[in-house]
């Protein structure tokens, strides 16, 4: 039986993407050089921006914004949350990792969500789109996460840029899906409406698709957040700083407690910006 | 009203994938079935030819599916004409340039939806204001001009809530309003009061009809139902599988049907439309919530609005009897505080349910002195008076009754 199967010789995929990773590296040296050398100043910036606020200032800052957003529903427990959480990472000598996590999250989900939404409209906008894209981020969601660090590693080398990467790819789909799904179920009557009245295609996105697809738009942005906050271990592996690089350590030298602690940090850091999205998303609409 | 506003000339529109073949087929005069079988592509509007007038209320009457829907919008071209032409004031619209439909649509024709399509995110001024946003008209000027459309239509003090905290027939009045701002010279109506319930359907078309008294605007108006193409159309034409059959005033349709298929249209409707007394009910004034007001308010309510009766419900408009302002007068008299409606209220009322062929009415209101309530369940939807009745009996559309009384 398996000489019928092995009639065709084995396909040397594994050699094709290896050999066209390894030109691309070299052809597109400079380009990867250039986002490499953008990136890690973008992340720098960010990152001594941060911590060149002083914990004190930055606690303080957070919980008033937590309290902000939920005077209007009487809901005292975020703001405490946020206070003891952000209290208690502090006190386990988290507060730099945090800050690096915090910045690697940031610029993650920001390119994210601006290569995202573009790209979702674009595949609401026209069906030969979405049939292009649509397997590529089925691709993009179940390809195993780890697997995108090796060319990250070729293009960029090691450290937050890789990460970035990784975390992108990774973390995109869910903002692609979601805009593309909250602007195809936009009735049709108020598409019709915006036409009739004579909008260009600009003020029917702008006016009425963009308003009306705004909290399926943001479901998908929330996602994609905690998508990249969840790929912060597996960015450590290839140097990237933070709370996963601890945690990563903790699981090397098979520290129980530390590994929790700094689990526990990613924790605190993931509730308080889901809470974050969805208070904002809901306060909107 | 004689000029020539829009004519339409061998229009057609076809869905599907052989579109030249149907279009070969369509101009040699076959019928959408035939088109359908040999192509596999639907011919929603099928060669059609027609002239709208300035100033006229020219409505397009079908059942679902008859291709009404599909011809109102190639006029503004929310759906693009396969063939033929639309000219209004001299101009092919089917020829246009996108930037040129634009300026149609932004300032010669507006549209009004049948579930009418507000925008949910913005409040009743910026959707009624929406037309003159997207012409960059700028905010305090649009502002003033969609307030004063939201003043004509009376529901300025709504001005800043959202559309879902408006009833349907005030949600399609913003819907109006919303067209009218624009100040466009013809008004696209696709089954525009087809959605509100029976009453609130017949104030629109009195609403619309008095607006056309003042703006004179060119109204092209779609609808399924024949009463509301008697009722607000200067002239009607009537569309079967994507072909206009007939075009004519009311009094033709009714009186001259073109063929077999308008006649039955006509037959069918009339009984079961206009003879149900749906049609024909009015709203009770004199009525009263008991879980609300007590006699005493009742009372007070009868001598104000000089009532002789007041009909009673509960808080779910279910109707529970009616009382008699001399019989209130004097339990009060007799029992002051203590008097309640147990003490008075009758239930001897004919009721009849609002799907009930208006004959069979004519009978209770001989025998009595008060109106005959509508119900729907144990919900109070109307009443019927006397006056309904000679009302109906006097309408324009006297020969279609006269038939049906014969029945």
């Amino acid at each position: 039986m398996s000489s019928i199967l092995s009639v065709f010789p084995q396909l040397p995929i594994a050699d094709v993407v290896e050999k066209l990773t390894a030109s691309l590296t070299v052809s597109g040296g400079w380009f990867f050089h250039g986002v490499q050398v953008a990136g890690s100043t973008l992340t720098d910036g960010i990152t001594e921006f941060l911590q060149a606020v002083p914990p004190v200032a930055f606690i303080l800052i957070v919980v008033a914004a937590s309290y902000a957003i939920t005077r209007k529903n009487k809901n005292r427990i975020l703001p405490i949350f946020v206070a003891l959480g952000l209290l208690l990472i502090y006190n386990q000598q988290l507060w730099s990792p945090f800050i690096d996590t915090l910045s690697l999250i940031i610029l993650s989900s920001l390119l994210s969500i601006l290569i995202g939404v573009p790209l979702g409209i674009l595949m609401s906008k026209s069906n030969r789109v979405q049939t292009v894209i649509t397997p590529i981020l089925d691709f993009m969601q179940t390809m195993p996460a780890f697997v995108y660090l090796i060319p990250a590693v070729a293009f960029f080398g090691i450290g937050v840029v890789p990460g970035v990467f990784a975390s992108i790819i990774f973390a995109l789909p869910p903002t692609v899906r979601l805009t593309n799904l909250g602007i195809r179920q936009v009735p049709q009557e108020l598409i019709e409406a915006a036409e009739a009245f004579g909008s260009t295609e600009w003020q029917k996105l702008l006016k009425v698709d963009l308003p009306i697809a705004r909290s399926t738009i943001m479901a998908g942005i929330n996602q994609t957040i905690m998508l990249s906050l969840s790929m912060v271990v597996i960015a450590s592996m290839i140097g990237a700083p933070g709370l996963g690089r601890d945690v990563l350590s903790a699981l090397q030298r098979a520290q129980v407690g530390n590994g929790f602690v700094a689990g526990l940090g990613i924790v605190v850091l993931a509730i308080i910006i889901d809470r974050f999205a969805q208070k904002l998303n809901k306060k909107g609409s | 009203m004689d000029s020539v506003k829009i004519e339409v000339k061998n229009l057609t529109k076809v869905f599907g994938k052989n579109v030249n073949d149907a279009l070969e087929l369509s101009k040699k005069n076959k019928s959408k079935d035939e088109i359908m079988k040999k192509t596999k592509s639907t011919v929603a509007v099928n060669n059609v030819n027609f002239s709208i007038y300035e100033g006229e209320i020219f409505v397009i009457m079908g059942l679902s599916g008859s291709g009404k829907s599909t011809l109102i919008r190639l006029f503004n071209r929310l759906i693009e004409p396969t063939a033929g032409s639309i000219i209004l004031d001299g101009q092919d619209i089917s020829k246009l340039a996108k930037k040129d439909l634009l300026e149609v649509r932004r300032h010669k024709m507006s549209m009004v939806f049948q579930n009418f399509a507000l925008f949910p995110h913005r409040t009743i001024l910026d959707n009624t204001s929406y037309g003159l946003e997207i012409r960059g008209i700028d905010l305090p000027e649009r502002n003033t001009i969609a307030e004063k459309a939201l003043e004509q239509a009376g529901l300025l003090a709504y001005k800043d809530q959202y559309p879902h905290q408006l009833s349907g027939g005030m949600q399609q009045r913003v819907g109006l309003a919303r067209a009218l701002a624009n100040d466009p010279e013809i008004l696209l109506m696709d089954e525009s009061f087809s959605a509100l319930d029976p009453l609130i359907r017949r104030d629109m078309q009195d609403e619309l009809m008095e607006l056309q008294d003042k703006v004179k605007k060119t109204i092209v108006f779609i609808t399924h139902d024949l009463n509301e193409a008697l009722k607000i159309g200067d002239r009607i034409a009537i569309m079967k599988d994507g072909e206009i059959i007939q075009i004519g005033t009311g009094e033709d349709i009714l009186t001259n049907p073109a063929n077999d298929y308008v006649c039955r249209f006509v037959e069918g409707v009339d009984r079961t439309r206009i003879l149900s007394v749906e049609h024909i009910m009015s709203r009770p004034h004199a009525i009263i919530n008991t879980n609300k007001a007590g006699i005493h308010t009742a009372m007070n309510q009868m001598l104000h609005n000089d009532n002789s009766y007041l009909l009673l419900t509960n808080s779910q408009h279910e109707f529970l009897g009616y009382i008699i302002d001399k019989d209130t007068a004097l339990v009060i008299k007799r029992k002051g505080v203590a008097a309640s409606y147990q003490d008075v209220v009758k239930k001897n009322l004919y009721t009849v349910s609002f799907d009930t062929p208006i004959p069979k009415v004519y009978k209770y209101l001989l025998s009595q002195e008060l109106p005959v309530v509508v119900l729907e369940g144990k919900k109070i939807r109307g009443i019927i008076t006397r006056r309904s009745i000679i009302e109906l009996l006097s309408a324009v559309n006297a020969p279609a009754i006269s038939e049906v009384e014969a029945v």
